[in-house]
């Protein structure tokens, strides 16, 4: 019961904030409502017990990604800044809602049509352990995870690199 | 408990939310946020699915744990390249960008 209020009050928050944050026109909201939808999906995750994955979002996601944004908006769009927003074009508008509806309605029906089998859920509602999910990012074996976890450390190297060559001021060539 | 179909389709909305923000927007921050949504969305499948309907198995939470490590870093490299347009563009928009280089 309490899960469901739980739910939907989460539901509501993620649902809302995201339409809000695409529909704004003011691109600093846009970045505020997505913190909202942040910390919406990570209050999803402690819903579903893996604690471990909601402390992930909230820190990488809303704490680092949401923290680039805002210095890019600052760095980048004065005028949006200054309540000069962008204008949306209403046949752009019309388009984009008629492709979502689409897609909506395909996904829609193809839920409806599929059953879902339904397992024993008295297990599941304990917390996964923090040794279990680390003992299997860094084990070797089967259903271990150590060569996507070191492939993402270089790969997260790489960008840093890349980041930072693309980012830096190129000295005037004459 | 709440059954499965209630996550799937508060991730179709939000997927599709962010498809809707992709399109329509044309600034290139505002579209990444929208992408960000169509993410955390895919997120939100992957980590509903493991926990619901494979409880014994852990693929789908380090599925949703290393998409988030990679969308932090393709969020980082691509703040980089926005801040290069506007360098270069002295703006922000995607109509302004007609070639790769001027």
């Amino acid at each position: 019961m309490g899960n469901t209020v739980m739910f939907i009050i989460l539901a509501v928050l993620i649902l809302g904030s995201a339409l809000m944050c695409v529909t704004t026109t003011r691109i600093m909201r846009a970045a505020t409502f997505m913190l909202f939808v942040l910390f919406g999906v990570a209050g999803i995750y402690f819903l579903l017990d893996y604690t471990f994955l909601g402390a992930a979002q909230i820190s990488v996601y809303a704490g680092g990604v949401t923290m680039i944004y805002v210095f890019a908006i600052q760095l980048v769009s004065k005028r949006t800044l200054q309540g000069l927003e962008e204008r949306v074009k209403s046949s752009r508008m019309i388009t984009g809602a008629l492709a979502s509806l689409l897609g909506l309605v395909v996904v829609g029906l193809i839920l409806l049509k599929t059953g879902f089998y339904t397992v024993d859920m008295s297990a599941s509602d304990v917390e996964l352990p923090m040794r279990t999910i680390g003992a299997a990012l860094v084990g070797a074996g089967k259903y271990q995870y150590v060569l996507p976890f070191e492939f993402i450390s270089v790969f997260l190297l790489a960008c840093i690199i890349g980041g930072l060559v693309v980012a830096r001021k190129e000295e005037k060539e004459l | 408990m709440i059954p499965i179909e209630c996550y799937f389709a508060l991730s179709a909305l939000l997927f599709f939310i962010g498809v809707y923000g992709f399109v329509t927007r044309r600034n290139l921050i505002a579209m990444l946020i929208s992408v960000e949504l169509v993410l955390n969305a895919v997120d939100i499948n992957f980590a509903a699915i493991n926990r619901l309907l494979y409880p014994q198995g852990m693929e789908g939470m380090f599925m949703t744990l290393f998409v988030i490590g990679v969308a932090a870093a393709e969020s980082a490299v691509a703040i980089a390249i926005i801040i290069n347009v506007y360098r270069n563009f002295r703006s922000d928009s995607v109509d302004a960008i007609k070639n790769m280089k001027r």
